[in-house]
């Protein structure tokens, strides 16, 4: 070693003075470098930065896509809403229209039917109260012919002469009541 | 030899670390002298590629949405060069063809400085001149291939003829602009990452040679000194190591200035 050293002492090394295998080994070096990252880093590189760029701009796209999806959704379900609110309103007015209508309807009927009702039945009571006074008006004037001819001891068998005589009683009775009532 | 140390470290026997001790004897022929076969300087390289080939592939491979540490950790460095060097520089219209350019640079730079600070490594492959020649030369030739191809011959109108300068002084202004792009700039390339790795490195060369020296030769009060360089030498190893990034760095940002320079030669 020693020997080298001073060999290339001897030689006075002048440090700009280069050794020519070192150039070539440098430039043979870096041709091989060279030719490997052109050749693979560099595409490698780039192609990874181009998917994720690629990846990050179309997630940003489609989330701008379900954003304006959900955003029109949105609207759609609030227009829905409204709709379903207005709707809500215009059955609960019809309804209520409808009710009172209902209500009203029901109401003239009822009266017509208890109108109807009292009528009928003073009616009723006017023919029963009818054939009450006939049947009083036969049944008490035989009987008080019978009574009157036990009582007088004459037979009033003559049936057209004692039903005049009850008649005659009778209607004086009804005057002479009348009479009294309209007193 | 070049004596690299202070002549008064020089008393006592204390021998200073010099530009040969970079120059390592060579691997195939095992020991010949250097310079005249494969050496350690190559070897580096050549293993810098294997590991940055194997690195990136394995990193890029998977290209998957949300990326692994690994994948990340690749990402990260590509996206560096590719948008804060590449991007930043020859702009969003045009950069994307120069990124492996740029992207291959700066790693293999990056790595090839840092070869200085790893044990056993422990040589900034481009404190070798060679190499540094090297990689400005294809950036060189990559700019003014670049400007011809834009342009056509008129690109060395374009970069040496700056327009509204009085006519007068214009051919001095002419053979400036053309010293300091066609000549100057690629050796300024060169020489700027050559000569801060191999000064650094001789900087961390010299303290831990110093640094034995005081502490297993010197003779009594001298002997403590040995604690400051050391202490020094781990601070210039720690500065060196943000210089080896940060060489990287220039070279490439330098390399994309150029590329801009050249394409965009018509706009000023």
């Amino acid at each position: 070693m020693n020997e080298a050293l001073i060999l290339a002492a001897e030689e006075g090394a002048n440090p700009l003075v280069p050794n020519i295998w070192e150039i070539l080994v440098t430039l043979l070096g870096f041709a091989v470098l060279m030719f490997i990252v052109v050749k693979f880093v560099v595409p490698m590189f780039e192609k990874t930065f181009a998917e994720r760029t690629e990846a990050i701009e179309g997630g940003l796209a489609k989330a701008e896509a379900a954003q304006a999806e959900a955003s029109a959704a949105l609207d759609e379900y609030k227009q829905q809403l409204i709709d379903a609110r207005t709707e809500a309103n215009r059955i609960r007015e019809e309804a209520r229209s409808e009710g009172a209508q209902i209500l009203a309807d029901l109401k003239a009927k009822a009266a017509a039917e208890s109108a109807r009702i009292m009528e009928q039945s003073q009616v009723t009571i006017e023919a029963e109260r009818q054939a009450a006074v006939v049947s009083l008006r036969s049944e008490v004037g035989a009987l008080a012919t019978e009574l009157a001819s036990k009582i007088v001891g004459e037979s009033l068998a003559d049936d057209a002469r004692s039903a005049r005589v009850v008649d005659r009683f009778l209607d004086e009775l009804e005057t002479s009541q009348n009479a009294g009532a309209v007193q | 030899m070049i004596a690299l140390a202070l002549p008064a470290a020089n008393e006592e026997g204390f021998v200073p670390p010099t530009l040969e001790d970079m120059h390592l004897p060579e691997i195939l022929p095992w020991g010949a002298p250097y310079g005249d076969g494969f050496g350690k300087q190559m070897l580096l390289i050549l293993i810098s590629v294997v590991i940055l080939g194997w690195f990136f592939i394995v990193a890029a491979r998977k290209g998957q949405m949300v990326p692994g540490r690994l994948q990340f950790l690749g990402e990260a460095s590509y996206n560096f060069v590719r948008n804060s060097i590449g991007r930043d520089i020859i702009g969003e219209k045009d950069f994307r063809p120069y990124t492996p350019l740029l992207f291959s640079l700066f790693f293999f730079i990056l790595i090839n400085n840092l070869w200085g600070s790893i044990p056993l490594a422990q040589l900034p492959t481009t404190s070798h001149v060679g190499t540094a020649y090297a990689l400005a030369a294809i950036v060189y030739f990559t700019w003014i291939i670049l400007g011809i191809k834009k342009h056509g011959i008129k690109y060395f109108k374009y970069a040496t003829v700056p327009s509204g300068v009085p006519i007068a002084i214009l051919p001095l202004v002419v053979l400036i602009e053309i010293i300091s792009t066609f000549l100057v700039r690629p050796i300024t390339h060169s020489l700027r990452l050559f000569a801060t790795m191999l000064s650094g490195h001789l900087i961390i060369m010299l303290s831990a040679a110093g640094t034995e020296f005081l502490l297993l030769e010197a003779e009594g009060l001298l002997k403590p000194l040995g604690v400051l360089t050391l202490v020094g030498g781990v601070a210039m190893f720690l500065f060196e190591v943000l210089i080896q990034v940060l060489q990287a760095y220039v070279f490439t940002l330098l390399t994309a200035i150029y590329i801009q320079g050249s394409i965009a030669a018509a706009e000023h």
